[in-house]
Order: C-alpha cells, then structure tokens, then sequence
C-alpha cells in the first residue's frame, strides 16, 4: 500500500470546524479502507502549510492556485452531498 | 436525540418566531440573552457581528430554509453557552463556503465558545442536528420552548 496522505483541513479559525470536517472524512474514509493524516490550520494559513500536503479540504474560500488538489465543502457539516464530496476526496488521494 | 446540543442550549436563550431584517439584528438579539444569562462578556456582540461580516457561517441545507452558526474569539466568552432563534421571515447571511453567495436562513445558532473540546462537540451536535431534515422542519415550526426542548431531547 502506498505512502499515507495527508489532507490539511482548512476553515476561519483552523479550530472547530476544521476539527469537525476532519473527523468526519477521517471517519468515512477508514470505513472505504483508506488511512489519512490530518493537519488543520485557518484559510489564511493555507498557503504556508502546503508543502507536504496531498490534499487540502476546506469549508471557506482558499487563495487559487495553491498547487495542490482543493476540495471545498460543507457536505460534512450539514449531510448535503456528503458522498459526493467523499468519492472526490478519495479519487484525489488515489492519484 | 441530541442530548448533548440539550445541555448545552440554555433555554432562556431560545427566542422563536423572531422577526428581523438583517443577520446583524438576529445576531444582536441572541448576543443580548446570552449576555444577559451571563455566558458572554459586553463585546461579544459586536465581536460576532463583526467575525461574521469577515468568515460568513451560513450552511446551505439544499433548499429554503438554511441555518447560520455564528460565533467569535473565546475572549468575549465567560463560559460555553447556546443560543437559538427561529425566524418568522428568513433572513440573509452568506455562505461560509462562498461569501458571494446569499441564503436565506431560518435558524440561527449563536455559539458562545470559549474552549476548544466544548466547541468541537457543541459544533458536532448542531451538524447531526441539522442533517434531519425533519428536525429542521420541526424546529421552525416549533410554537414553544417546550417544543423545542421536546424536539432536540
């Protein structure tokens, strides 16, 4: 099995919300047999967290362009799309 | 159902049917009772319209009625604490995902935090509570405090 991912879990502050999103699709993903690293931090941080990152999952608008995969959603706050969001999310980590 | 979200709404921070034309004023009536119970400081309302106006907390729940979260920095808050106000006529607030984009929203969740567990748990308990659709159905329609605490317990 390859390297483990790890997805930078974005919001405003980088505390709550981030923190739930993160345990969500942590969750979810484990249930699909895939194992993720989680890092969180605030929107406005992003851009200096990247480097490492395979995928970034944020619920608030990033800057374009960060060069890596973004994924923006709220579908694991409020259930509306939730699948979805967690095929893209995996078909980023399989890449 | 969410006994959790129970404990921490103080039910005299509930206000239903609240008539308002802004997300400034539903924000400023919430601030006002959770001041009043003693969960915030003076600045918390200003705090909370002012975060609002720079990281919007409205969440689209795919159809008329959405619900906002809004909330501020742990310096204007005593102590953890849970406000709730239905609108009688929604109310704007951006989207937390796209500023741009406006929703109407009929629930609002005023969140006073001010520890970081309490408020992943509290923020936890509102999403599981907001992805029923029937409990958003109830919850607007909701006459008395009563109701809700008999929808949410």
């Amino acid at each position: 099995m390859a390297k483990q991912k790890t997805v930078l879990f974005a919001c405003g502050t980088g505390i709550a919300t981030s923190t739930v999103v993160a345990h969500a699709v942590e969750e979810a993903l484990k249930d699909r047999g895939i194992r993720i690293t989680t890092r969180q931090c605030k929107a406005t941080e992003v851009a200096g967290q990247i480097d490492d990152v395979d995928l970034v999952v944020s619920t608030t608008q990033l800057p374009k362009d960060l060069g890596k995969p973004v994924i923006t959603t709220l579908a694991f706050l409020t259930g509306i799309g939730k699948a979805d969001a967690l095929d893209k999310i995996e078909a980023a980590l399989r890449d | 159902m969410a006994e959790a979200l129970l404990n921490m709404l103080d039910p005299g921070a509930i206000v239903l049917g609240v008539k308002a034309s802004s997300d400034k004023e539903v924000i400023r009536i919430l601030a006002a009772r959770l001041e009043a119970l003693g969960y915030v400081k003076p600045s918390y309302g200003d705090a909370v319209v002012a975060r609002e106006a720079a990281l919007p907390t409205g969440l689209p729940l795919g159809g008329a009625n959405n619900v906002a979260v809004p909330h501020t920095d742990p310096e204007h808050v005593i102590k953890p604490g849970l406000a709730l106000a239905t609108l009688a006529q929604p109310v704007l607030f951006s989207n937390m995902e796209d500023a741009d984009e406006k929703l109407p929203v009929s629930i609002v969740f005023v969140m006073a935090l001010n520890d970081k567990d309490k408020q992943v748990e509290m923020l936890q308990e509102i999403a599981g509570t907001i992805q029923s659709p029937e409990v958003i159905a109830a919850l607007i329609a909701a006459n008395s405090v009563e109701d809700v605490l008999g929808l949410l317990g």
